[in-house]
């Protein structure tokens, strides 16, 4: 074996057998620093023949390419090593909880309402609002409610002690009002929903003295009831997610609609549990009716050139039948553990094209 | 509205089974909300008689009877004590169900005896808990009938809801009329004959009413019958008197019940002896009193029609009669009363008088107006036949009110404003069986006369409804709307879209939404009313419950309300908010939006990595400005207004005064409330603390303008990087954290980018009544990168801005 033979098969040996990153360090030194072993060597071939130097300086440079590739070898592997210990050391307990979070939902009149909207939207309705304190006239005379319409009396609407232009200050008993204004204010065509609070004196296990309605109003020329229960048949299905939900149209009576008319969906109550969709039985969720030419005359629209039709959906009602939600009033209370159960995510934005069931 | 199917079919001449008439009640618009079919499940049980009925031989209370079915003959054992030889009751036989005890009869020894068959009490067939012996039927009852067919069962009663334009429907002949022209029969003759009387009436009739007040009793027919013997009325009027819940009493007043429910025709029958005079319908006096039938004494006003004798009121028109005229027994002379009243006096005094009746019910959704003397007739008839007794002729006071009236239809109409295609025979077809008159003047002009009871039908729309009522509201098209224009237009406009980002950005911040009343109890009102308390104008004046007297002028009272509760019942920690209106007044402009929400109790719970944080009032800042970045206002212009400084007043009286504040848009525009809420507020709440709470005012938010471009201005990032200089400085302790920064940003707006304040100290190593301000001044150079020198000069101007405007000098 050549010297060179055998340095080789020392330092490699020292590499191998070097224990951390320092020792493997020194023996770089050693073989490669400018006192080292290879590096005297080199400095020996000065003095051979041409030929003989050539060979010699070849098998050195091999040699140092050799060991130097050994020595970056045999430190990754000791880095990887001294990391992979470091990091045997550093282990945390991952079953341990996570930082604290509140997590926020909205009510579920706010997601109904906007479900309602999301649906009707699709079919250009837009959003009216209006004040819910109300003068008489608008909450109840240009509704064609007569002045001794049991309606009016104390028992069934609240009033306040003030007089407006329009007659005596009343919590809107329905958002109907809303129609009132808008067609005072706007001319047909017109295609609008009012959400928003009412008010009746009802306080019982299926009354609440405040409650949510959903108020659809047409105008024009040729929207007829064929349109209105084409329209309300659509939302139904939509809304409640079931593509063939029967839906029933009966008549009815409503001062401010003619003809007018009461809508049932399909329902089961088959075994004690309540299933909307295919069934023996019905169940009423809205009331809706051409608009009566009367209320049209009161708000200046020639009943004889425009017609439309008006429905008004309880939003409380729909959600529980959606959403299994057994208590009226346990819609107002407030109660934390029932908004965290039946509240909903704040990105869960209904969509029509999002989705609105899931 | 109750009736039974045999009642019914008096007046309908139909095939129909009881179903078919309930489903088409319904889609009349006459809805059914109830069926009591008291035969379903009895009918196999027959009459039997009790042919002997001999002691048990082991048992001191059983007896053993031997019954016949009329087809065969049973041993049964029997406990009822009035189990007796001759007795003709229920039985119920080998195989039959008894539903009242949930048993199916099979042969059995009973004591060693057998018995095949048992005889049933009212419990044990599921009518009543009657127990205390069997059924005991009439002597004459056919052995072997139906029991069903001799207890009056078999005759279903039907319960529907009547709309309040319907009063025609609340009479079964009403009824009857709306299935036929439906075409689920055909209505037969109403056969009221005139009878002939044999005298005239001692007793006359005027109607006396001062101008103006005539249509109180617009026609009033009367007669009297002489010789009349009262007594029960027969079994067939009790039934079905029975069957919708009426109590009989005697003939003479079964009739004017039964008359009430039959014709939709509400009669009054006095005792004529106790008549004296004369009879006057007229207004009642002021205070004048009677003692109703209800045994019960109403003081009358002067705007109540009564009926009177020539002494006082004797019955108060269209509600109630007075007792004291009322029939008895012992009535032998009978003076009818078939009268037409005002709808909307007879409602009033009612509900004046607090006073409901089913005469009352029907007067005030109007009576047929031409049935006044038919419904005299009818009754002299049902009298004579069941009581005897010879009428005197009939008076007629008055002409009834001008009902006659006739509208001018266009059967177009009926596709133009429905969709449904009805043919022009059949349209004439459905009004004409419910009474209308059709006169045909040209192709498309109708003239149809109203009937006298449909006061209800006023327009053309009316008869259309009437048309496609009747047609079936299932023959309706299915039309979908369709949209103006292709694709959907948005339904929100700017601000509403804005107000779902409020509400929805809330929510992603860990508030919990709710929604509560719009009104609360008064006190609670009183502590967020401001310093001129609650406006009166918001006071209810007819509140549910002294609980929701007041419109809130605040959201935070319900949702403080809210966190008491949820406290007691263990769950104190809660963040709350609602997006909802607050009143200032009963006006328009007094009703503002609002969205306020509550931290309660810890904002950060203990545990395993850090320390529990009780909410504070930076908790409720940052609500309020993310609810206002939400809403679009420009948040980065907001002024902070503490509350402690009396030139620049901070939150209202409900906050802590030293630790909440407002912001605002200038001085003047307050788009928030926020901070910790007084003590003093949650202990009058019974809440308790710590509770922080922000208000945000949607209202006063500048405008949502509509945009023209939705383009954004170009982004500006800078090639170079930004340098970071800390400055420290002291300052007097009153000096505020805000006049700090902006004095800093204001040192060059240009280069500085942000200045973030990360400490405040005070205590050792500062001086008393100062303290220690730390900030951070970024620097974003655009151009070239910051020379030494550069940096030098904007430290000193940042040093130099601070000190100007606070005093604050560099901490050494």
């Amino acid at each position: 074996m050549s010297d060179t033979e055998t340095l080789k098969a020392e330092l490699l040996a020292q590499v191998e057998a070097a224990a951390d990153l320092q020792t493997l360090e020194d023996i770089r030194v050693s073989a490669l620093g400018k006192k080292g072993a290879i590096t005297a060597q080199m400095k020996n071939l000065g003095g051979l023949e041409p030929e003989e130097r050539k060979a010699a300086g070849q098998a050195l440079n091999a040699l140092k390419g050799e060991v130097a590739k050994a020595i970056d070898a045999k430190k990754i592997g000791l880095e990887d090593a001294a990391l992979n210990a470091k990091l045997a050391d550093e282990r945390i307990d991952v079953t341990l909880p996570t930082r604290p979070e509140d997590n926020g939902f909205i009510h579920p009149i706010s997601q109904t309402i906007e479900e309602v909207v999301a649906i009707l939207g699709e079919m250009g309705f837009e959003v009216a609002e209006g004040p819910e304190i109300e003068d008489d006239w608008y909450n109840f005379t240009a509704l064609n409610i007569p002045d001794d319409h049991p309606a009016r009396q104390e028992h069934d609407t609240f009033y306040l002690p003030g007089e407006g232009e329009k007659g005596r200050k009343v919590l809107r008993t329905h958002t109907s009002p809303v129609q009132i204004r808008t067609l005072l204010d706007s001319k047909p065509p017109v295609r609008i929903i009012a959400p928003g609070r009412t008010y009746r004196c009802d306080y019982d296990a299926t009354h609440s003295p405040m409650f949510h309605q959903v108020e659809g109003l047409v105008v024009d020329k040729t929207t007829h009831m064929g349109h209105l229960k084409g329209c309300l048949i659509d939302f139904c299905r939509a809304y409640f997610g079931v593509d063939d939900l029967p839906v029933r149209f009966r008549p009815s009576y409503f001062p401010f609609t003619e003809p007018s008319a009461e809508v049932d969906i399909g329902c089961s109550r088959a075994g004690g549990e309540f299933k909307i969709g295919h069934g023996e039985d019905w169940l009423e969720i809205l009331g809706c009716g051409m608009v009566n030419p009367k209320v049209l005359e009161n708000c200046g629209i020639d009943s004889s050139e425009y017609q439309g039709f008006a429905f008004g959906v309880g939003v409380e009602r729909i959600a529980m039948l959606k959403y299994g939600i057994p208590d009226l009033r346990t819609f107002y209370e407030s109660d934390l553990r029932w908004l965290r159960h039946y509240g909903f995510s704040a990105l869960d934005v209904p969509s029509m094209v999002g989705g609105l069931n899931s | 509205m109750k009736f039974t199917l045999s009642w019914l079919k008096d007046h309908l001449d139909t095939d129909a089974t009881l179903e078919q008439v309930s489903e088409r009640l319904t889609m009349l618009g006459l809805e059914v909300e109830g069926i009591e079919d008291r035969a379903a499940g009895l009918e196999d049980f027959l009459v039997g008689e009790v042919l002997t009925a001999e002691k048990h031989p082991d048992a001191d209370k059983l007896q053993v009877l031997t019954v016949s079915n009329g087809t065969d003959t049973m041993q049964v054992v029997c406990g009822a004590p009035n189990a007796r030889k001759g007795l003709k009751g229920v039985f119920g036989g080998d195989g039959m169900y008894v539903p009242g005890i949930d048993f199916t009869l099979k042969p059995a020894k009973i004591r060693g005896v057998e018995s095949n068959g048992m005889m049933l009490s009212e419990r044990e067939m599921g009518l009543s808990d009657e127990h205390t012996g069997i059924v005991e039927l009439d002597s004459d009852a056919e052995v072997g009938a139906r029991a069903v067919d001799v207890m009056g069962l078999n005759d279903p009663i039907i319960e529907i809801a009547i709309t309040p334009n319907r009063g025609d429907c609340l009479g079964v002949r009403g009824i009857a009329r709306d299935l036929a022209a439906s075409g689920l029969g055909t209505l037969k003759p109403a056969g009221i004959k005139a009878i002939e009387g044999v005298f005239d009436s001692p007793i006359d009739v005027k109607l006396d009413f001062p101008a103006g007040a005539e249509d109180a009793c617009s026609q009033f027919a009367g007669r009297l019958i002489r010789g009349v013997k009262n007594g029960p009325s027969p079994k067939w009027m009790q039934e079905r008197l029975l069957a919708i819940g009426l109590r009989p009493i005697s003939a003479l007043v079964d009739i004017t019940n039964y008359s009430t429910m039959d014709f939709g025709r509400p009669l009054h029958v006095f005792d004529a002896d106790k008549v004296k005079g004369n009879i006057t319908a007229r207004l009642a006096k002021q205070g004048e009193k009677l003692l109703a039938l209800d045994e019960k004494e109403y003081e009358l006003d002067d705007t109540m029609c009564v009926i009177a004798d020539d002494e006082k009121a004797e019955a108060i028109a269209g509600v109630m009669g007075g007792l004291e005229s009322g029939c008895t027994e012992d009535t032998v002379n009978v003076f009818i009363e078939s009268a037409i009243f005002d709808p909307v006096r007879t409602a009033v005094t009612g509900r004046k008088l607090n006073l409901q009746s089913d005469a009352r019910y029907r007067f005030e959704r109007g009576i047929d107006n031409d049935f006044a003397v038919d419904g005299c007739e009818n009754a002299t008839r049902l009298i004579m036949e069941l009581c005897g007794g010879e009428p005197s002729n009939t008076i007629v006071a008055g002409d009834g009110p001008k009902w006659q009236r006739s509208i001018t239809f266009r059967p177009s109409r009926v596709k133009a404003l429905t969709g449904v295609e009805v043919a022009e025979d059949e349209m004439e077809r459905i009004i004409s069986v419910l009474g209308f008159g059709v006169d045909k003047l040209g192709a498309d002009t109708w003239d149809v006369a109203v009937p006298a009871w449909r006061g209800d039908m006023v327009d053309e729309p009316c008869v259309v409804e009437e048309i496609i009522r009747v047609n079936g509201y299932h023959n309706i098209p299915h039309v979908s709307m369709e949209r103006l224009d292709p694709l959907p237009h948005p339904s929100l406009n700017p601000t509403m879209r804005k107000r779902r980002g409020v509400r929805r950005t809330l929510a992603g911040r860990g508030l919990i939404e709710a929604v509560t009343y719009s009104f609360l109890p008064s006190d609670h009102a009183e502590l967020f009313a401001g310093p001129n308390g609650v406006p009166d104008s918001i006071r209810l004046s007819n509140p549910i419950s002294t609980d929701l007297d007041v419109m809130r002028p605040s959201l935070l009272p319900n949702l403080l309300a809210a966190v008491g509760r949820n406290d007691a019942h263990g769950h104190p920690n809660g963040n709350l908010f609602e997006v909802g209106p607050q009143f200032a007044g009963d006006d328009l402009k007094d009703q503002s939006l609002v969205a306020a929400g509550v931290r309660a109790g810890q904002a950060v719970d203990r545990n395993w990595m850090g320390t529990a944080r009780a909410v504070d009032a930076f908790d409720a800042k940052a609500d309020a400005i993310a609810a206002l970045d939400a809403a679009g206002a420009p948040t980065a212009n907001l002024q902070v207004f503490p509350s402690e400084d009396a030139n620049t007043p901070g939150g209202p009286a409900w906050y802590h005064p030293g630790r909440s504040g407002t912001l605002r848009l200038g001085p003047k525009t307050i788009l928030a409330n926020f901070g910790e809420v007084h003590p003093g507020t949650l202990k009058k709440m019974g809440v308790k603390g710590p509770v922080v709470a922000f208000e945000v005012f949607l209202d006063n938010l500048p405008k949502q303008k509509e945009k023209k471009s939705q383009a954004r201005p170009l982004v500006k990032m800078s090639a170079f990087q930004p340098v970071e200089r800390d400055f420290a400085f002291l300052v007097d302790a009153g000096v505020e954290a805000a006049a700090i920064m902006r004095a800093a940003a204001n040192a060059d707006k240009k280069l500085i980018s942000d200045v973030r304040l990360f400490d405040v100290y005070e205590g050792q190593g500062v001086a008393d009544g100062q303290k220690s301000v730390a900030i951070q001044v970024v620097l974003q150079p655009y151009e070239q990168t910051l020379k030494d020198e550069d940096l030098e000069k904007v430290s000193q101007g940042v040093v130099a801005s601070v000190n100007k405007a606070t005093g604050g000098e560099l901490r050494g």
